[in-house]
């Protein structure tokens, strides 16, 4: 009896596992390969090229002279360690805010509230970037509807003390670090809720109970339990809020004081300044920050638990 | 003798669910105990709030004579061995052990030296340093009864502990359990669903149904003499009869439990013994279980009755499938029950 074409194929396929797997993995294969890993060793290439300084155009021979540039000039360090002091406080402060609300979600909401937080979590992010960055600008301008605020409550003489505050502060919070840090705290503390929800969503209740059941106190079996069992999820998040902040260069740009981050240096280094390796150098530098920071969270048994 | 656990009028409302109703129970110190019961019966709740994980609608819970009702899980002196193990997953096998020594403040090399005597006692110290999830179902059990021993508790909780387990290493750890109670000589209290294993380890079994006690007994009473139609049916599969079928048999409403070794099916030419109780049907199913096979037969009122029958009896002339039968039973075997 003959067979129809669809099943022969069928069959020659399922006689021939590898060759089915390869079939369906090519086409994204190609797509991450050529597309993700291929531009991003285009621009690590780029980044070991350097400009000529007299006819300013690229010279397509290896060498080291714009690391040279990079690390040699005090400004560059500085850019990178402000935007590095950036990006470690907001993780911190987004894993602070991120925890118990991720601990809430995944343990104690009814379905009904979790929905309500998932949406609430991700509502924000369902609106237009910009719009967000340019309205906090108003929310945190002198006249704005925060000061209002902070005034209503009889605290303006705390607000007024902080922004007092050498390097933090600023005649206002829009043009303050003081208010590009709440602007990264707020974009991208969903970041670091859902991967943390996530984990705690994994581990079982019972390893709480058996923890007060051996005599632990709830300080105890947070610090022996759920912190160690959280943690790949909080790397998770905070590899989001660590590398979002290191890469932006708009809410530096639209808000706070007028020192520059690495984004802004690779935004203007790329376009009107027109030294792509020197852009591309300051690109790789999150991308080290990031391996460093991956590997000491290892170190520290931050994927044990996975 | 102040009873290791008392429980006095305890009942726990879900919304208007009763998952347990007005049960009151006192377990005596060194006392094997095991709550029998389907799931949804109450059993896993009232351990839980024997282990404070859960606080009673009504009523007080006492450990050692001493109110704990309001007292949280790591202030009681009680251990839980989970269903699930309940392992620690970041940890090994001899910190999971040595947890309860750890979080009550014993140094690091006095508690591992314990972890080690306590892995001796349950035959694991050769994988003190393995992960949980490098282990078998079998050993993280006995990790989990490791963990709990460790702290010498005055009760030992078990919840459905080898539920996970297959048929041969359940009956392995069934008299593993039951000697090292025996050992140590603490108050275990043990739930399962399985009426073999309760009846099998326990000294006591309470029987539970939809949020209450049924029967508490020593296994030999609960088998041999049920109160009512559930604890019959579950814990020895007797038959029950009641209604007509009764009437006709004993001449009396009043329903009783009939278990199914004590049923002889004879063929229709055999005359029953004398002073035999008796009634007829038709053989309708054989279900075989190697020492013996179970037949089931449908009597003239519809009601299906078993019968255990050995399987040294003598094949020739026995009953066919689908034929009609008598079964015929002693006077003595029958056990009248409460009626509902």
């Amino acid at each position: 009896m003959p067979q129809p074409a669809s099943r022969t194929f069928a069959s020659f396929l399922y006689g021939r596992r590898g060759f089915y797997l390869s079939l369906l993995l090519l086409p994204p294969l190609l797509w991450l390969g050529t597309v993700y890993l291929g531009s991003l060793f285009a621009l690590l290439v780029q980044s070991f090229y350097a400009i000529d300084e007299f006819t300013a155009r690229i010279v397509p021979k290896l060498t080291l002279a714009t690391y040279r540039q990079l690390v040699s000039h005090p400004a560059n360090v500085d850019i990178i360690l402000r935007t590095l002091a950036m990006a470690v406080a907001v993780t911190l402060t987004a894993a602070v805010i991120a925890f118990p609300i991720a601990n809430y979600m995944a343990r104690y909401a009814t379905p009904r509230m979790k929905a309500f937080f998932y949406v609430g979590v991700m509502l924000p992010m369902w609106t237009s970037y910009l719009v967000k960055v340019y309205a906090w600008r108003l929310v945190l301008a002198k006249q704005g509807i925060l000061f209002w605020f902070v005034d209503q409550l009889g605290l303006a003489p705390v607000l007024d003390t902080a922004l007092a505050t050498p390097v933090i502060g600023g005649p206002s919070l829009a043009s303050s670090y003081l208010g590009m840090f709440i602007v990264f705290v707020y974009m991208w503390l969903p970041f670091m809720i859902l991967p943390l929800t996530a984990a705690f969503e994994r581990v079982p209740v019972s390893l709480l109970q058996a923890s007060a059941d051996l005599g632990a106190r709830p300080r105890q079996t947070f610090r022996n339990v759920v912190l160690p069992l959280a943690l790949p999820g909080l790397a998770a998040g905070s590899v989001f809020t660590f590398s979002l902040t290191l890469g932006d260069y708009i809410i530096p740009s639209v808000v706070g004081a007028p020192g520059y981050f690495i984004g802004m240096m690779v935004y203007q280094q790329q376009g009107t300044a027109g030294n792509l390796p020197l852009a591309a150098a300051f690109s790789v530098v999150p991308i080290i920050l990031i391996a460093i920071y991956l590997s000491l969270a290892k170190r520290l048994g931050a994927f044990d638990a996975l | 003798m102040t009873p290791a656990i008392q429980l006095a009028g305890v009942s726990r409302l879900f919304g208007a669910v009763r998952a347990l109703d007005d049960v009151s129970l006192s377990i005596a110190p060194g006392e094997f105990f095991a709550l029998l019961g389907p799931s949804g019966s109450g059993k896993t709740t009232c351990l839980r709030l024997i282990a404070g994980f859960d606080r009673p609608t009504q009523g007080k819970v006492l450990l050692d004579g001493e109110d704990v009702t309001d007292i949280p899980p790591f202030d009681r002196s009680v251990n839980t061995v989970f269903q699930d193990y309940a392992l620690f997953p970041h940890m090994s096998v001899a910190e999971n052990v040595a947890y309860g020594p750890r979080v009550r403040g014993v140094a690091a090399p006095e508690r591992h030296r314990r972890a080690l005597e306590v892995l001796e006692l349950v035959r694991l110290r050769a994988l003190a340093d393995r992960a949980p999830s490098q282990l078998s179902g079998g050993q993280k059990q006995r990790v989990a009864l490791a963990r709990a021993l460790i702290n010498e508790p005055k009760v030992l909780l078990l919840d459905e502990p080898l539920g996970a387990l297959d048929l041969r290493l359940r009956e392995e750890m069934q008299l593993e359990l039951k000697a090292i109670q025996q050992k140590i000589g603490i108050t275990f209290v043990y739930v399962t669903h399985d009426q073999s294993e309760a009846l099998s380890m326990a000294d006591r079994v309470a029987v539970f149904c939809d949020g209450r006690v049924e029967q508490l007994d020593s296994p030999r009473d609960l088998y041999m003499r049920p109160r009512t139609a559930f604890v019959a049916r579950f814990v020895g599969s007797a038959n029950v009869i009641e209604g007509e079928l009764a009437q006709r048999i004993t001449g009396e409403p009043r329903p009783f439990a009939i278990r199914p070794e004590a049923i002889e099916v004879l063929a229709m030419t055999e005359p029953p013994p004398a002073g035999a109780l008796s009634c007829e049907g038709v053989l309708e199913d054989i279900h075989y279980h190697g020492a013996t096979s179970r037949w089931h037969v449908r009597t003239n009122t519809g009601a299906v009755l078993s019968a255990v029958r050995p399987e040294s009896a003598p094949v020739d002339g026995a009953p066919v499938h689908g034929s009609r039968v008598r079964l015929a039973w002693s006077r003595d075997s029958l056990v009248p029950l409460a009626e509902r």
